[in-house]
Formats: C-alpha cells, structure tokens, sequence
C-alpha cells in the first residue's frame, strides 16, 4: 500500500490513523477497509483531513468518514468538533450548499400498485417540481419580507403556510428550524438569489427518487421506522440553493479577513475560519443558520408537491397514498452539541462536510418515536444501485461526534464520468433496468453515471462494521427526476 | 496553446488557465466559467454589463471576478461569451461583459456551478506566460 506519502497506521479492520505530526495539533482518523483506503489515496482527499487539523481548537482527531473524496477545504465526508472557548468555525467545513440534506418519505402504497403507474408519476413530478436555470413554480410570489420569514423559521414557515403538516417537523433534524438565525446578516445577493430559487430542486446530485424496500435487515427498527418490505418510498436530496452559496462566498470573504486578523495560519485558503465566540463567528453561524432554515422550508415545499404529484398521478387521495415523513437530516452544517471529551460533558461546534449526524437512541435530540431505536440516517447512493436507511449509535456518539458518512462519494471526476459516458444513452441503460429517469441536462445524467460512484453498499458496511451505524433497511430506485 | 484545459478532480471541475498577459488571464478564466456552463457556440452577444470589482490580491480578484459573473448568470439568467477588461491593477478590475439572456429553446446548459472556490487557487507568471488553477464547486 502506498502509504509512504501519509504515514498510516492501522488501528483496526476499519480505522486508520494519520499520526500528528508537524503542525497538526490533533490525529487524523479515516474510516475505510483497506481497499477503500487504497482508493481513497488517489487523491488529495487525505491531505485535507490533515489541513482540518491544523485548524485552532480541534478536538480529539480530524475525522473522515468512508465516503470521504477530494473537495475544497475540508475533504467531503470530513467531521470536525471545535472547543467554544479555543475553537474557530469555517464556512469551508460547512461548504456552499448549506444543509444539503436527504429526507426520506414512506407511503402506505406498494411496488405492485404503482409499477405499471411509473411513467405518470415520474412525468408529473418532472412537470410540479422545479429544476434547471431559471425554472421556479409560477404560483409562488415572495416578497423580501418573507423570505426573512423563510430564513427565521426554516420548514415551520412552509407548514404554517401550507406545505405539509405539523407532524412532519417532529421528523426533521432540529424540528427544522436552527436558532439563532439572523436575517439581517443576509447579504442582499444572498436574499436576491432565495428569492427565485424557493422551492427547486436544482442540478448536479440533486433528485427526487421513486423506490421501494427490497430488503429489511432489523425488523423492530424498521417497523419503529414505517418501514416494510416493497412499501414505497421517496428520497428527497437538495439544499439552500442561490442562497446558500451566496452566504457562504459572502463569509469566505469575511473569514480571510479574519484569519489574518486573529493570526489564523492557514495551510488553505479555503479553510479560512474565525473564532466561534469572535463577531465574525457567531455572524456566520447566525447566517449559516439562515441558509439551513431555507434549505429545510426546500425541501417541505418539495414534499408537497411530491404529495400533489402522487395523487395527481395515480388518482388517489392523501389519505391512500399516506405519504408521511420518516426523517431529514443535514448533511453539510456546523452545529452546537453536547458531547464527552475526556470523560467531561462539553459543548463544542461540530462541522459536518458531507456528513450525517447519527445520533443513539434515548438521545434528547432523536425525535419522540425512534427513542427507542435511535435517530435515522439516509444515505442515497447512486441512480442505478440503492440506498440504505441506517440508525444512530451509541458508538457514534462517543467516537465521532454522533456522525457517520452521507452517501456513496465519487470515484470517478466528472470529466472521467462525461468520456465514459459518451455515445451511451444512460437514461436508456436505466430504463432497461426498470429505472426511469427525468433530467434537465443530458449531461447531468452522463456526469452521474453509477459508475462515477463508489459502491454505498460498502461504504454503509464500513460504518456498520465500525460500529457508527445499524443497518435498517435497503430501497431501490423506481423512477428519479433530477435537474 | 488553448484557453485553458479541465483538471481531474474528484468531485468538482477545475481548470488551469493560461494567458500571455494578466488581463488576456483573467478573460479566458471567465471564458472557462461560461464553455463549463453552457454550450457558448449557441450564446450571441446581445446585452452588455458593466462590472467593477476589487479584492485583497490578484488570486482573490479572479475568484471575485468570476463569483460577480456567476451571480450575475445566477440571478440576472445571463450567459456571458465576450469579455473585455477594460482596466485592471493588482486589486482592481473594471470590465464590460456581453452575453444574452437564457433561452431554453435555444441554449444548452451542460452544468450548473454552485460557487469558485479558493481551494488550491494560484497564479503563476513562466517564460511570459500567464497560468492559474481554479476549483468549482459543482
């Protein structure tokens, strides 16, 4: 193995250590076998979760997750946990698409009622859900004032305004709704670019997906989670849009100022940071909630037009087709949690990049009705293979700051995937495995090609070996609109 | 030499670009920004926008320079195809930027990019020519 360039020890089947060294001020910990690792040393992925760790005020090791790829600042698939006191934030450890997220939605329909239906409800959701430039719903007008509502109260706006139910935000990561967001730290850009993008799905791995339950490993937990054998489900993967993109360039800006004013040594330009208790901190936090708030009210409102499309297009009412929320979670966000470090309960700021909490059961923050199982965990993988439906751990919680990975990571850059696909019609190889695909772009599709991915089966039987996750459930793709 | 080349990164695109003088840099970079986007043989010059920016160094103004093209692309639905800078010093650049409105029965778009990043961001100046390396993000 060429592990010359990173110094990697093996702590277990599961786990590598990248000793400190140099200037990092803590380990770094990638979660893999062996094989992934090879696979993950191709890039500069490592690097990165070695940059992490030069970052002030990191707590015990610079962590990488199995789905880990070479992204920009903190690798994709990189968790962080920042000391309040000594620790900074970095808009480049939450990324542009602030709480990119999954949500998964279950109905009381089967593979068998629909499968001959799928043409009409791929279609209809193709045509109710926005996707591509400029593409938005002509029924819905916001003012800049209600935007600021938007961001203020994230998906309890959407259900207050028509979108869903209450019972809804009792399944989502923060009930929907961070605190602590401020409006008024919203550039104009930011709040010009949310204006007209509320409620899209976007482009690139962003989709709406179609499937069904072919395999259940835990019974209890799936029954815990509504969950049964063929039942359908539909995977909801978007985020802030314009907004957040702008927010988070608007404090880049910002947080290169800051480094240098707080003599933050920086081995990237990306990880550009300030501390959390600094005004520069709590202004992106404040704003960063922002984001995450209009990417929760995104998807509620995407929710409700998924609903709309089911009935529409298998001509059955909601109170057939049942479609309810089993949970949402952020995969890019930087949180305030509690969680033990050195045998002491502490406060601390996570950063997940392409990461998923994963919290045990009995935790305050899972939600009432998986107490007992522990929280959900979505992870989509690519539009040819399947996606698994995961739970929390105790494990987690002590070794990972309650995370695990977020989804299958590529392999393969773009451009590789755009050669390989060329003179083939993906959307033809899909359908000829009972898969039908809806996009915006031809070369959205050919960018992602399954076999641009790694395959999330291992990557889920990494996180489930490692302890951080419980294997609850398998889903196929039945149709998937993308942008 | 061409106008730049596309460099293999695993989850985003990013680019190297050259050019034999900083302004000739600057307007192939934004030229790469708009090829990535859409398909530019069908893009006409039909409205011109006035841009004036400024940034802390040269590599912050590119990033800046081709964040203000992408917002305006973002909000405005413009595809930019010509470039001309029409004044630039190490932190400052004022340039006009002509393009035309997105059409969705005559353009292509092949990619949507969420942001320019600052990762790995250089410029570089060898044998009289300019070079820089910018990431997307996607």
């Amino acid at each position: 193995m060429a592990d010359d360039k990173y110094k990697i020890q093996k702590i277990d089947d599961y786990r590598w250590r990248i000793p400190r060294e140099g200037k990092m001020r803590v380990d770094g910990i990638v979660y893999a076998d062996k094989h992934m690792l090879e696979e993950i040393q191709k890039d500069e992925s490592l690097q990165q979760v070695i940059n992490v760790s030069y970052l002030p005020g990191i707590v015990n090791h610079s962590l990488a997750m199995p789905d880990i790829h070479w992204g920009y600042g903190f690798p994709i698939g990189g968790v962080a946990a920042f000391d309040m006191d000594e620790g900074v934030v970095s808009p480049g450890g939450v990324g542009y698409d602030i709480n990119c997220g999954v949500r998964l939605l279950r109905t009381g329909l089967y593979r068998v009622e629909i499968s001959g239906k799928l043409e009409s409800v791929v279609n209809t959701l193709f045509a109710n859900i926005p996707s591509g430039v400029g593409s938005h719903r002509k029924d819905l007008k916001l003012s800049q004032h209600e935007v600021k509502n938007v961001l203020k109260n994230g998906a309890r706006w959407a259900v207050s305004n028509g979108y869903g139910t209450k019972e809804d935000l009792e399944h989502i990561e923060e009930k929907g709704c961070i605190p602590g967001a401020d409006p008024e730290l919203v550039s104009n850009r930011a709040i010009e670019r949310g204006l007209a993008q509320l409620g899209t799905l976007g482009s690139g791995n962003h989709f709406v997906e179609v499937g069904y339950v072919s395999e259940i490993y835990n019974e209890e937990i799936a029954h815990a989670l509504g969950l049964e054998k063929d039942g359908i489900t539909i995977v909801v993967h978007t985020g802030s849009r314009g907004l957040g993109y702008q927010v988070c360039d608007d404090f880049i800006r910002v947080m290169i100022d800051a480094s240098r004013k707080y003599n933050v040594e920086l081995p990237d330009r990306q990880l550009c940071c300030a501390p959390i208790n600094s005004p520069e901190g709590k202004e992106y936090l404040a704003a960063m909630a922002c984001a995450a708030n209009y990417a929760f009210a995104n998807r509620q409102m995407i929710t409700h037009w998924v609903r709309e499309s089911f009935e529409r297009a298998l001509h059955v009412s909601h109170k057939e087709s049942k479609i309810s929320l089993v949970y949402d979670v952020c995969h890019n966000i930087a949180k305030f949690e509690e969680h033990v470090v050195d045998g002491q309960k502490k406060r601390l700021c996570v950063h997940r990049k392409g990461a998923t909490r994963a919290f045990p059961p009995n935790h305050p923050d899972t939600p009432d009705a998986y107490k007992s199982v522990g929280q959900p965990v979505l992870i989509p993988g690519d539009m040819g293979r399947c996606s698994y439906v995961l739970v929390g751990t105790e494990k987690a919680y002590s070794d990972t700051f309650g995370s695990t990975c977020h989804g299958a990571g590529r392999v393969m850059s773009r451009n590789q995937a755009m050669k390989i696909a060329k003179g083939r019609s993906i959307a033809q190889e899909l359908k000829e495995k009972g898969i039908l695909v809806r996009a915006d772009s031809r070369a959205t599709l050919d960018e992602e090609l399954p076999e641009a991915y790694k395959d999330v089966t291992e990557v889920v039987d990494i996180v489930e070996h490692a302890g951080i996750s419980k294997k609850v459930a398998q889903l196929k793709p039945m149709c998937v609109i993308k942008g | 030499m061409p106008k730049y080349i596309l460099i293999d990164h695993t989850a985003d695109i990013g680019i190297d670009v050259f050019g034999t003088t900083i302004e000739e840099l600057f307007t192939n970079a934004a030229f790469a920004l708009f090829d990535i986007i859409a398909d530019l043989s069908k893009v006409e010059c039909k409205v011109e926008y006035p841009v004036k920016i400024s940034g802390i160094d040269r590599e912050q103004l590119l990033v800046i320079w081709l964040s203000e093209l992408l917002y305006l692309h973002d909000v405005k639905y413009l595809l930019f195809k010509d470039f001309h800078i029409t004044d630039m010093k190490e932190n400052q650049l004022t340039a006009s930027v002509c393009g035309e409105v997105f059409n969705e029965d005559k353009h292509v778009i092949k990619t949507e990019i969420k942001a320019v990043t600052y990762h790995g961001l250089s410029i570089v100046q060898e044998n009289h020519q300019w070079k820089a390396r910018v990431i997307f993000d996607l």
